[in-house]
């Protein structure tokens, strides 16, 4: 009777076997990594904006403050995107016709809003609150990187709830002194730790770490 | 399995069993529902219903339309919230930003809503221009900070989809222009002839803008007529004011002040005008007595009632009697406080109640109260009067003010009125403003025949020409504009006027009834705004800047010093004459008429959250019921369900039978507003219309009514089947004398073990929330549950989905029987919802930890994170979890997205969800304490329940602080844990229910 | 041929007993029976059989997909009964896939060779039942593909399943008696295949049974690391038998709902497990033997023998449900006394005592010879059993949670079309794929069955 198999099957059987594992721990790998990518996140890519606001010129050179535009930051969950009056505040005069700017003259004309794509952009279950972290320490930069350099804004931490987490269960690595909250070039010191345990205490620093700190 | 239970034959109560079973139990013994109380054919009946229309999966017409829409989406979501990923999404900011507003912040306006003419102030909750929840305003009299259902859901109506949008003219699309153009030529064609044939129709309002424009029309055309009507109305009492005083007079009582109360059939905590500060004031007086303020004492109430209320699940001593025999009673005791009236001979109640009540009166003079109910007959009212001066009340429980409404008449005359001058063909111009006269009228005034007969008619109304039996006849049609679109004024029972201020721009093209009055004046379009203005303009006094007065009364929501002043009217001295003889007792059945205790006349028939609400004691939803009382059921082979034929004076009625324990023998009580197939989505197929059967006569109740049985069923859903405490001492009650003498009386209800466990305690170093829930004052009034509801974004299920229990509100209010009298039963009623355990069942059960517990105690639900195993739900001992059991909210209708809560997740179908101690208001509070480096303070945080409360039955709090309310509650004796024996050791506790009886009454009038 | 290692006492075949292998029976005539069952032609009754199972799979596999379209709601289940017919199900197919493991293992352990002509059938029985079982845990979630987060896997939410659930525990229970079961079935297969592929007609037929076969010669050396790793599978499955529905019963016993809260369910949960498990491996046998002609390999010897282990195991659960009864009373709790009383005389009272009939009263034939012999009544009893066993979970899902201790949120619960089509669905499967494997695989293990013979034929010549 005819052998069945050559020689070779016996070789291809353990690829079999050790090449189905291997496939196995691949795509486990590849899908770990996946979730975690700049592409899952989101991060680092600037969105398509109807117009190329850049915070490298706006607070970058001409030096404005964070709050001149996102006015309830200090206030409300909400850090306020400003209306196109803010713009024209200035861009009435300066750049008046700049063919950049003409979907601010726009909206400002015919009363329609200029509508911008969100760069940060957490889910419709999380409820973040601006307000409460500026008020304790906790820098602009430190979530959204220096807009100071962005020509484009886009997102600069991934705003994984592991990201969420590591703050909110060590905040003594990120507070910073009050009166630097809103300096995008603020370089933590070198005593970071200590300077961190001491501002927890002094600003009672409460970092929740309940389900319904953030979501309802 | 299951299909056995469905051979069920024609199922039949055996009430004399359970009546049996009762009369051979000794001392407290608790209730089964009737059905588990009768055995066998109980049981089968039981199977029936608990088999039969539970097993359905479809949703009623309406939620599967709104399904559908639904199928696609709900599977894509499902996606996005799989992962944190979302699409990318538009930011929308303004081009200029509104002042005086943060973005993200909700702000808060005063305003009023008013139902039947009476104000309850408000604060209404806007988030970038949505009104979103109402509140109560504490600046105002009536409401002190509480609300009802009624306000709380008004909110929804705003948003109602089914609501007019345009003008219409014979049912084809207008616009406003083109209406006031022929209104105005209608009108001048009526110059000439004084106005002789221009009607106006409102409801009963007292609105001082409105009556000031009345007045002013009646000017320019001395002839014209103002009309008011509404099915629910005050026609008794301005007769009995009549006969008592020869004059109308306006009732204010105070509750606060009162030590024994008699309600001769008076619902003043659920549907009478008032109810609000009311219940307020009666709560404050229901407490125990170590527990009153000063040197007061609990007070004692004593109820007459012809259909079981919440009002008369709070008394002290209640006795069922029809509705016809009240005011033969009420003749009995007057004669004993002294007032010379004929008696009736006869009378139905024992002698040693009497004897009882009217010594405690006696005893408590000036400190007495004596209500009559809205549906007794002038007669009644009038003895009231009588009684209350004889006791010396008047100015001290009882105030009589001018009249608040404005130019009282009796409406129902009013109305017949008018449709004799319609049918006369007097009338050409036709003015209906609000209401929808057409479906409530009196079933013998043929209103809505004749109003075709003006010439010109124009609706004002919330629904269109397709939607209302009213617009449906008229000329015009014009959308009325919801109270949050328009200025407007308003008056509460005490008198004091508040501005009503809009809070959005209209949503439609709607006006108000104060626009379309202004068509009689010289400026025909004048804005609500400018016409309520210049009222109050002249009301200030010349010294005062009008401007400040104004945003001061606008901002504060009640206008300064308006409270009428209280009058002193001399009570007629030939009463007795006057009074004449007592009308007779009907021989035979009596059929009552009274507002639904949910859609109250009709007029909210098409708001779900209304329609879904659990009515009081019976639990009922989305369908009225002909209640009888278990004798006459028994006597007429009656069960639940049975289709009956009303026959009533010459008219005839299909509606299914409830039976309900209480009601008193021989009359069956039917609720007005249902069975309006017109009206919209949600009103569609619900219940029959009792106004069919209401006549201008009798408009509360009349006799000889006869019963026939149909052999047809009709499914009636309610949401809580068993109304037995089955020997658990879950609701716990004693009465005052025992509570006194022994304050651990409640604890010794139950073995109360000791607490031990081999989870470690959480250690809590800031706050830790909790709640007493104080059976004692709670008045069942369901405005917690509506407040839940609009707060958290619960959306509503159905029929179908909550006759298998499938309802979504997170807080039911229990209902438990007890006592010994199947005819006039004990009743207590207990809020339930999530308890908060500290070891939490559900906590441990849940794989993906969905269900966890808080920093601050809290047992927090994550809908994100939930899978839907239900073994929460299983394992919970209270049973107050609910599940998405399919794609429950409605995200196809635009309008209903804006009333939803941006600070509360909607809720995906598959997710579990349940009371969060309105974890959203405490993250705002803490927040906002945390930026001001201060802790919360005690009453900071309200939850939706709380603030809702009139009767300040729910305390909230921290209770990890001695010296907070809700510790001064949880520290009385009587507070306990529901099922503290299973060591769960839950953080909203309850504190048991005090009955303060006569103790010459021990074992009557329903009190052991 | 290599021996397995021998008992220590001699195997003599009590005459008494109808024997485990009827003596007409050699090595040839043996493998014959067997292979020809897949070799000869397709019999039409097979066809037909399939026809029906496989289009209850459609009814499976729609029902499935409008569950997912529309959500859980379509089910019964409620607010209190928030399990029903899909958890129900799940305890009862895994109970029934109990039988295999014990006959593989335990009795392989044991040396009862009655075992050797249906341990492959019923470790097939098994694997089917678990493939069926694993369905419904997943599909009763609200929202099953979000299932996995029932899995233990590093995750960017940073949040892990919660350890102390039984739900969780479940997870680890059923994935590893799967896998185990799999592997065993497949080991114990694997001589069998090589039998298939020398037997084969064609190539292509050899060459599937080959590479399953990976490569088996028989040799000595195959044999000898062959019995060490059959016999190590065994020692690891034994626990399995055990621990599988001892944690199922948990998801109940660690709950506080009166009638669940016991701790006696997980010996009785595993006792009715295989009390389920022998009494469908009958069901099924009792047909097979019959029409594939096994009565001389399958014996009366072994109908008799699963009858017995049915008829204790069936004793070992009345016990239970006696103690459950006793214990409740014996608490004198007011909860645990209503629910056995609402159990007895309740809305539900007809599934109790129907449970009773099927689970206590009619195993009870099974003491008289006369009806352990008589296939028709074995399998009416058996199917009177596999009834009770589903019944069994249904008294306790759904008539503990209707009334628990609120009489306020007191329910009733039925299943609808929807529960009901989900359930056939499962059967039907469960038969199809059982269907595939008579046709495709030996249905009976060839190489024990001649190692009966093999003893037979030494113990004759001694």
């Amino acid at each position: 009777m005819p052998q069945v198999f050559n020689q070779s099957s016996n070789f291809l059987a353990r690829l079999t076997l050790i090449g189905g594992a291997a496939t196995a721990a691949a795509i486990a790998l590849v899908a770990f990594m996946l979730v975690r990518s700049d592409y899952a996140t989101g991060a680092n890519t600037p969105p398509p904006q109807p117009v190329p606001f850049s915070h490298k010129h706006h607070s970058g050179g001409d030096g404005i403050d964070c709050r001149y535009c996102h006015t309830s930051v200090e206030e409300s969950y909400y850090a306020g995107i400003p209306p196109t009056q803010t713009c024209m505040n200035c861009h009435n005069q300066l750049w008046a016709n700049s063919p950049n700017l003409a979907p601010v003259r726009d909206s400002w004309q015919t009363g329609q809003p200029i509508q911008w794509a969100r760069v940060h952009d957490l889910p419709d279950f999380v409820y973040f609150n601006h307000s409460i972290h500026v008020t304790k320490g906790i820098g602009c930069s430190t979530c959204h990187g220096d807009v100071t350099q962005m020509q484009l804004t886009w997102q600069d931490k991934p705003l994984t709830m592991t990201w969420c987490l590591d703050c909110h269960s060590q905040p003594e690595k990120y507070v910073r002194p009050k009166e630097a909250v809103y300096d995008m070039a603020y370089q933590a010191p070198a005593n970071q730790i200590e300077l961190g345990h001491r501002l927890v205490r002094e600003y009672g620093i409460e970092s929740k770490l309940s389900c319904s700190t953030c979501h309802r | 399995m299951s299909q056995e239970g469905l051979e069920v034959k024609e199922p039949q109560l055996d009430l004399a069993a359970i009546r049996e079973r009762l009369a051979n139990s000794k001392g407290r013994e608790y209730w089964r529902s009737l059905d588990s109380l009768a055995d066998t054919p109980a049981f089968r009946e039981f199977l029936h219903r608990e088999f039969s229309n539970n097993a359905t999966q479809w949703l009623d017409h309406v939620s599967r339309r709104r399904f559908l829409k639904l199928m696609g989406a709900s599977m894509g979501l499902a996606g996005l919230t799989a992962c944190g990923i979302s699409q990318p999404e538009k930011i929308v900011p303004y081009v200029r930003e509104p002042e005086d507003m943060v973005q993200g912040k909700p702000l808060f306006y005063a305003t009023a809503t008013a139902l039947s003419g009476y104000a309850l102030g408000l604060l209404v909750e806007s988030h970038e221009g949505r009104p979103t929840k109402i509140e109560g305003n504490p600046e105002h009299p009536t409401s002190q900070g509480a609300t009802d259902i009624w306000a709380q859901a008004s909110v929804l109506d705003l948003y109602d989809p089914d609501r007019s949008k345009v003008v219409a003219k014979r049912g084809r699309i207008s616009t406003y222009a083109n209406f006031l153009e022929e209104f105005r030529a209608a009108i001048g064609a009526e110059r000439p002839r004084r106005g002789a044939g221009i009607r106006v129709l409102s409801t009963s309002t007292s609105s001082p803008t409105l009556a000031t424009q009345m007045r002013a029309m009646r000017q320019t055309f001395p002839d014209a007529r103002w009309y008011q009507y509404e099915p629910i109305n005050e026609d008794s009492a301005l007769a009995g004011a009549q006969l008592a005083f020869g004059r109308p007079v306006h009732s204010v009582y105070r509750f606060s002040e009162a030590d024994v109360i008699l309600s001769l059939d008076a619902d003043f905590l659920l549907t009478m005008s008032g109810r609000v500060q009311y219940g307020r004031e009666f709560a404050r007086r229901r407490r125990p007595s170590p527990e009153q303020q000063g040197e007061r004492a609990m007070n004692r109430f004593y109820m007459v009632e012809s259909t079981p209320t919440n009002t008369g699940a709070k008394a002290d001593h209640r006795l069922p009697l029809r509705a016809g025999e009240v005011e033969g009673f009420a003749r009995q005791v007057a004669a004993r406080l002294g007032v010379n009236v004929p008696q009736a001979e006869g009378g139905t109640v024992p002698e040693a109640w009497i004897e009882a009540l009217v010594a405690d009166l006696g005893a408590a003079r000036g400190r007495s109260l004596i209500i009559p109910g809205y549906n007794q007959p002038p007669a009644v009212h009038a003895l009231a009067h009588a009684m209350n001066q004889s006791l010396g009340n008047v100015g001290r429980t009882v105030l009589y003010t001018e009249p608040v409404l404005a130019e009282p008449a009796p409406q129902v005359a009013g109305l017949r009125q008018l449709t004799q001058e319609l049918a006369a063909g007097q009338v050409h111009v036709l003015v209906i403003l609000g209401g929808d006269p057409a479906y409530t009228a009196p079933a013998d005034v043929p209103f809505q025949a004749n109003i075709s007969r003006a010439a010109f008619s124009v609706h004002l109304g919330d629904y269109g020409p397709d939607n209302s039996a009213t617009s449906a006849r008229t000329v015009w049609h014009v959308p009325r504009s919801h109270y949050l679109e328009a200025w407007g004024d308003t008056r509460a029972i005490d008198g004091t006027a508040s501005i009503q201020q809009p809070l959005v721009e209209p949503l439609y093209t709607s006006r108000s009834e104060i626009e379309i009055m202004s068509a009689f004046s010289s400026r025909p379009d004048a804005s609500s705004y400018e016409t309520v203005r210049s009222t109050w303009r002249a009301q200030v006094a010349p010294n005062l800047d009008f401007e400040v007065y104004w945003r001061r009364a606008v901002h504060d929501g009640v206008v300064p010093n308006t409270a009428l002043p209280p009058i002193q009217p001399a009570l007629s001295g030939d009463l007795a004459s006057r009074l004449g003889a007592p009308m007779p007792v009907s021989a035979g059945l009596e059929l009552m008429f009274h507002p639904d205790p949910s859609i109250y006349d009709g007029r909210y028939a098409n708001n779900g959250w209304l329609q879904e609400l659990p009515k009081p004691l019976t639990k009922l939803v989305w369908d009225n019921a002909a209640l009888v009382s278990p004798a006459l059921a028994e006597e007429l082979q009656l069960n639940n369900e049975d289709v009956v034929e009303l026959r009533y004076q010459g008219r005839t009625l299909r509606a299914a039978v409830w039976i309900y324990p209480g009601m008193p023998g021989n009359s069956v009580s039917v609720w007005l507003g249902y069975g309006q197939p017109l009206l919209g989505r949600v009103s569609a197929g619900t219940g029959f219309n009792a106004y069919n059967l209401r006549t201008a006569a009798a408009p509360w109740y009349g006799g000889g009514l006869e019963i026939a049985k149909t052999g047809e069923k009709y499914t009636l859903v309610n949401t809580q089947d068993h109304h037995t405490l089955a020997g658990r001492e879950i609701a716990r009650h004693v009465d005052a004398e025992e509570y006194e003498r022994n304050p651990e009386a409640v604890h010794e209800l139950a073995h109360e073990p000791e607490q031990v466990s081999l989870y470690p305690e959480y250690a809590y170093n800031g706050h830790a929330w909790g709640m007493a829930v104080d059976m004692t004052t709670c008045i069942g009034c369901n405005a917690c549950v509506v407040a839940c509801q609009s707060e958290n974004n619960i959306p509503i299920v159905g029929k179908d989905q909550v006759s298998n229990g499938r309802e979504m509100h997170w807080i039911r209010i229990d209902t438990y029987y007890t006592g010994t009298d199947l005819d006039n039963p004990e009743t207590i009623m207990q809020p339930m919802f999530c308890q908060h355990c500290e070891k939490a069942p559900c906590e441990y059960v849940c794989p993906v930890v969905a269900t966890s517990h808080s920093s601050e105690g809290l047992n927090d639900m994550t809908y994100n994170r939930c899978v839907g195993t239900r073994f929460c739900s299983n394992n919970c001992p209270y049973k107050v979890r609910r599940f998405n059991w399919l794609q429950y909210h409605d995200k196809s209708i635009e309008s209903l997205k804006l009333q939803k809560n941006p600070d509360v997740t909607v809720r995906e179908r598959g997710v579990m969800e349940k009371c969060t101690y309105c974890t959203q208001r405490i993250s705002a509070a803490r927040i906002n304490a945390s930026k001001e480096n201060r802790p919360i303070r005690d009453g900071e945080v309200l939850t939706a329940c709380q603030a809702a409360c009139p009767a300040d039955a729910l305390v909230f709090g921290n209770i990890n602080e001695q010296g907070s309310h809700v510790m001064a509650l949880k520290n009385q004796p009587r507070n306990y844990s529901v099922l503290g024996e299973l060591n769960t050791v839950p953080r909203t506790t309850y504190l048991a229910m005090i009955r303060n009886p006569n103790p010459r009454l021990i074992g009557e009038g329903g009190s052991e | 041929m290599a021996r397995r290692v021998q008992p220590q006492k001699p195997l003599v075949v009590q005459r008494a007993n109808p024997p485990v292998l009827e003596p007409t029976e050699t090595i040839n005539s043996v493998t014959d029976r067997i292979t020809s069952a897949i070799y000869r032609p397709t019999p039409l009754g097979w066809y037909i059989g399939f026809a029906i199972f496989f289009s209850l799979v459609m009814v499976l596999m729609y029902s499935l997909t409008y569950l997912f379209i529309k959500g859980t709601g379509i089910w019964g289940i409620n607010i209190p009964v928030g399990w029903g017919f899909a958890i129900i199900n799940f305890v009862w197919w895994i109970g029934i896939g109990h039988a295999g493991t014990l006959i593989s293992a335990i009795l392989l352990l044991l040396y009862q060779e009655w075992r050797t002509a249906i341990n492959r059938l019923a470790e097939a029985m098994t694997l089917f039942a678990v493939a069926c079982a694993g369905i419904f845990p997943i599909v009763h979630t609200g929202r099953p593909w979000l299932a996995y987060w029932l899995l233990p896997y590093p995750n960017n939410m940073g949040v892990w399943p919660q350890f102390r659930s039984p739900l969780v525990w479940d997870v680890f229970a059923v994935t590893t008696y799967g896998t185990v079961s799999l592997l065993f079935w497949y080991t114990g297969l694997v001589p069998d295949l090589a039998v298939m592929r020398d037997r084969a007609k064609n190539r292509f037929v050899a060459r599937i049974y080959g590479a399953f076969a990976l490569g088996w010669r028989g040799s000595a050396r195959h044999w000898k690391n062959y019995n060490i790793a059959y016999l190590i599978l065994a020692g690891i499955s034994t626990p399995l038998v055990v621990s599988v529905h001892s944690v199922v019963s948990l998801d109940f016993a660690s709950a506080l709902v009166p009638g669940w809260h016991s701790t006696i369910f997980p010996p009785y949960f595993v006792a009715g497990a295989i009390f389920a498990g022998f009494a469908m491996v009958l069901t099924i046998t009792i047909p097979l033997r019959v029409f594939y002609k096994m009565q001389s390999i399958i014996t009366m010897r072994h109908i008799e023998n699963m009858a017995k282990v049915t008829l204790v195991t069936g004793l070992v659960v009345a016990y239970g449900y006696l103690t459950e009864i006793f214990m409740s009373w014996y608490s004198g709790e007011t909860f645990e006394r209503y629910f056995i009383q609402n159990r007895i005389s309740g809305p539900y009272w007809w599934s109790f005592w129907a449970l009773m009939l099927c689970n206590v009263m009619a195993p009870q034939a099974l003491w008289f010879k006369r009806v352990r012999t008589n296939l028709a009544a074995v399998f009416l009893v058996c199917m009177f059993v596999n009834i009770g066993m589903w019944l069994e979970r249904f008294v306790i899902v759904s008539t503990s949670l209707h009334r628990d201790f609120l009489p306020s949120s007191w329910d009733g619960y039925a299943g609808t079309i929807w529960d009901w089509s989900t359930y056939v669905g499962t059967i039907g499967l469960f038969l199809a794929l059982l269907f595939l494997f008579l046709r495709l695989l030996p249905m009976i293990s060839i190489f024990e069955t001649k190692e009966l013979v093999v003893h037979r034929e030494e113990s004759e010549t001694h």
